[in-house]
């Protein structure tokens, strides 16, 4: 049928003028000779000008016939009299053309607008909200916007759900830009956002064998008060902000560290009380509303299989715990993975990412997300450190972002296959 | 919070070689609840780790090893020459008998100055337990150092910017997205040279300093055949994740080498937001 209405749409579209308006196209279910005959008669008479979209008529199947405007009255009267039941497929067959024809416009619009997207550069927060809606736009069926709730600011907190239906599916959760200062973080999120869509649409493997099985859900801001900070100006006041941007009990030191805010060994040593510090934990476990939204979602979903975080700088692959040395009880299986995940990643442009727990590998840190969600029973969780080692830090040149996402990407999808390879 | 009300107590100026005076104290390197030491802890791994063999990827042999690299920029870092940690190969701590911790660490470093080069070295960084912070103790030796050669443009950038006339002045290097100017970049590497002299005197085994941004550079004019720089630097602590303010006053010459003169902490203050009021 589509291809017929291409056709047509070419040739509305060649003779500029509204050909098909009030024409309709009847399935006729047949269900006996005699209707057959009936038939015959119609396909006969060629001044009816009737369309017969099937061809050879037997009961098996059902006939579809795209009857002019000037012709539908006649016609329907004539399968009545012979019995023959008949259905309206296409009300007005120029509107259909019309809306298609829109639709192929639009789509088009939106695939330029995504495909001219500057990947290759740093983004605000406005314009990476409007990335998304034109992502989820260009493939509805595929991708949503879930919010899950509001900033300290009450700036919205979106998530993409990436979904090719089903209840609750296993999910795999990715989030980049808890702290606001980690840009190349948010911007590889902006990237891979794009690609799994983009390979979801070209059927490129493994993506869309890992989304029959399980939804991903991609959280590109999760700081987006603390983001919009960062850009405010150049100062590294602004530039180089950390936190949240809530009001804490030193009306001088806003803003708390998200990462220490999970209930997970909430206080313990490895964050600071002091709400001056980059560290500051926050007075309680959950008490940054960015952090409850999305400890909350998690819980709700409640069948979440991997969490994985994106931050910079360092170049590091890796999982819990972070707040104590003790070996978490999977550690062999998850070294395992963060090893290949951190060859797969190397693989593109040789960038070498070391791998082991957050403790050994960064500093004791208490009340991370990746704990938190461990001890929930989320096993394959891991977090990494970007690009680059020091080099330029926090502020790495916007010519290495798309490197950045590739490699990462990699890594991500090693790790996305291994999850759908390894359900518990 | 007694902890941080102890180690105010252990302020204190701190002693400099000739090359080095401070007009200012500095930061307490320290004021974070961490665990003292992970002696205390009961897997084998972590006490493993407090002395003998290191794991290479691990923190405690990463940040000795910077330490070393701070050592090696002071040493032989300049406007196009000056390097990062490529890796650790091997490492591994022992208690020394003064109280201190001395870390032998073998790891290769690269040069992103201008010829990208990767030297092998190895190093003994020995953090000394003194009640007051004292700067860490390095003996570093690296393969074909003297091999690297940048003197041709060490020589035009010199002969460039000495006249008086073309005395520089710039602001946020690099800027919020990363973009640094060619001709800003032997600056901005002489920067990270200056910092080295303060991250390598504040460093400590609770420490792991990096340059993040030179907020600003001013040349100075000078009788002397030096390029003098007043510069403004931010120091990111990986370990407290803190941007940590310096200006210092450094002087340099192809054949005198970077020294810093004056090196002079900024206390954190939020200027943006309100002034400091009585709580």
């Amino acid at each position: 049928m589509r291809l017929y209405l291409a056709v047509f749409a070419l040739l509305a579209a060649v003779h500029c003028e509204e050909i098909f308006n009030g024409d309709q196209v009847l399935r006729i279910h047949v269900e006996s000779e005699d209707h057959i005959e009936a038939l015959k008669e119609l396909e006969e008479d060629v001044h009816s000008e009737l369309d017969f979209w099937t061809h050879g008529f037997s009961i098996e199947r059902p006939v579809d016939i795209r009857v002019p405007h000037t012709s539908l009255y006649a016609v329907k009267d004539f399968l009545r009299e012979n019995n023959i039941h008949f259905t309206v497929m296409i009300n007005n067959v120029q509107e259909l053309l019309d809306r298609e024809r829109a639709e192929m416009v639009s789509n088009a619009k939106m695939e330029r607008k995504t495909k001219s997207f500057n990947f290759a550069a740093y983004h605000d927060l406005e314009t990476i909200y409007s990335f998304m809606d034109t992502l989820v736009a260009s493939q509805p069926n595929l991708i949503s916007k879930v919010k899950i709730g509001s900033s300290y600011e009450n700036r919205p907190m979106y998530a993409l759900k990436f979904s090719t239906g089903g209840e609750k599916k296993p999910a795999i959760w990715i989030d980049a830009g808890i702290h606001a200062r980690e840009w190349v973080s948010h911007a590889s999120g902006v990237w891979i956002a794009d690609r799994i869509a983009t390979d979801f649409k070209e059927n490129r493997a493994p993506v869309p064998s890992i989304l029959s099985q399980m939804d991903i859900f991609l959280m590109i801001v999760a700081n987006p008060d603390g983001y919009v900070f960062s850009h405010l100006t150049g100062r590294p006041f602004h530039r180089l902000w950390r936190k949240s941007r809530s009001v804490t009990s030193n009306p001088n030191c806003p803003g708390v560290d998200l990462n220490r805010n999970f209930d997970a060994e909430f206080g313990s040593p490895g964050a600071s009380d002091d709400p001056c510090a980059e560290d500051y934990c926050g007075p309680s476990a959950q008490s940054e509303i960015e952090v409850k939204n999305i400890a909350d979602f998690i819980t709700s979903h409640g069948n979440f299989k991997s969490f994985m975080t994106l931050h910079a700088y360092s170049q590091l692959l890796m999982y819990p715990y972070g707040y104590s040395g003790t070996n978490a009880p999977h550690q062999p299986e998850l070294h395992d993975v963060a090893t290949q995940a951190s060859r797969a990643l190397n693989s593109w442009h040789g960038t070498v990412f070391k791998v082991g727990s957050i403790f050994h590998t960064i500093e004791q840190a208490s009340g991370a997300s990746v704990d938190w969600a461990y001890q929930r029973g989320i096993k394959y969780s891991f977090a990494f450190e970007l690009r680059d080692k020091g080099e330029y830090g926090f502020l790495l040149p916007a010519d290495q972002i798309v490197s950045t996402a590739r490699e990462t990407w990699l890594a991500l999808k090693y790790i996305m296959q291994y999850v759908c390879d390894h359900p518990y | 919070m007694e902890m941080f009300f102890l180690l105010w107590l252990f302020f204190s100026v701190v002693e400099l070689s000739p090359a080095l005076p401070v007009s200012q104290e500095p930061p307490p390197a320290f004021r974070r609840h961490t665990d003292p030491t992970p002696q205390q802890s009961e897997t084998p791994a972590t006490v493993e780790m407090a002395t003998g063999d290191l794991v290479p990827t691990h923190f405690p042999a990463r940040r000795a090893a910077q330490v070393a690299l701070h050592y090696l920029n002071v040493h032989h870092g300049s406007p196009f020459r000056v390097f990062g940690l490529q890796q650790v190969h091997k490492a591994m701590a022992e208690d020394v008998g003064t109280g201190g911790r001395k870390y032998s660490l073998d790891f290769s470093v690269t040069d992103f100055g201008s010829s990208g080069s990767v030297l092998r070295c190895s190093a003994d960084v020995l953090f000394p337990r003194t009640e007051r912070h004292s700067p860490p103790d390095v003996q570093l030796r690296c393969e074909e150092l003297q091999q690297i050669s940048s003197s041709p443009e060490e020589q035009a950038f010199y002969q460039k910017h000495i006249p008086p006339a073309s005395a520089i002045s710039a602001h946020d290097i690099p800027d919020s997205y990363g973009n640094i100017s060619q001709d800003m970049k032997p600056f901005w590497h002489l920067a990270r040279v200056a910092a080295s002299f303060i991250m390598l005197r504040e460093s400590s085994e609770n420490t792991e300093y990096n340059m993040a941004q030179v907020a600003n550079v001013t040349q100075q004019e000078t009788s002397e055949k030096q390029l003098m720089l007043r510069y403004h630097v931010l120091l990111h602590d990986f370990v407290s994740q803190e941007i940590i303010h310096w200006k210092l006053l450094s002087s340099w010459s192809p054949d005198g080498g970077v020294r810093v003169l004056e090196t002079e902490w900024q206390p954190k203050c939020p200027h943006a937001t309100k002034p400091p009021t009585a709580n």
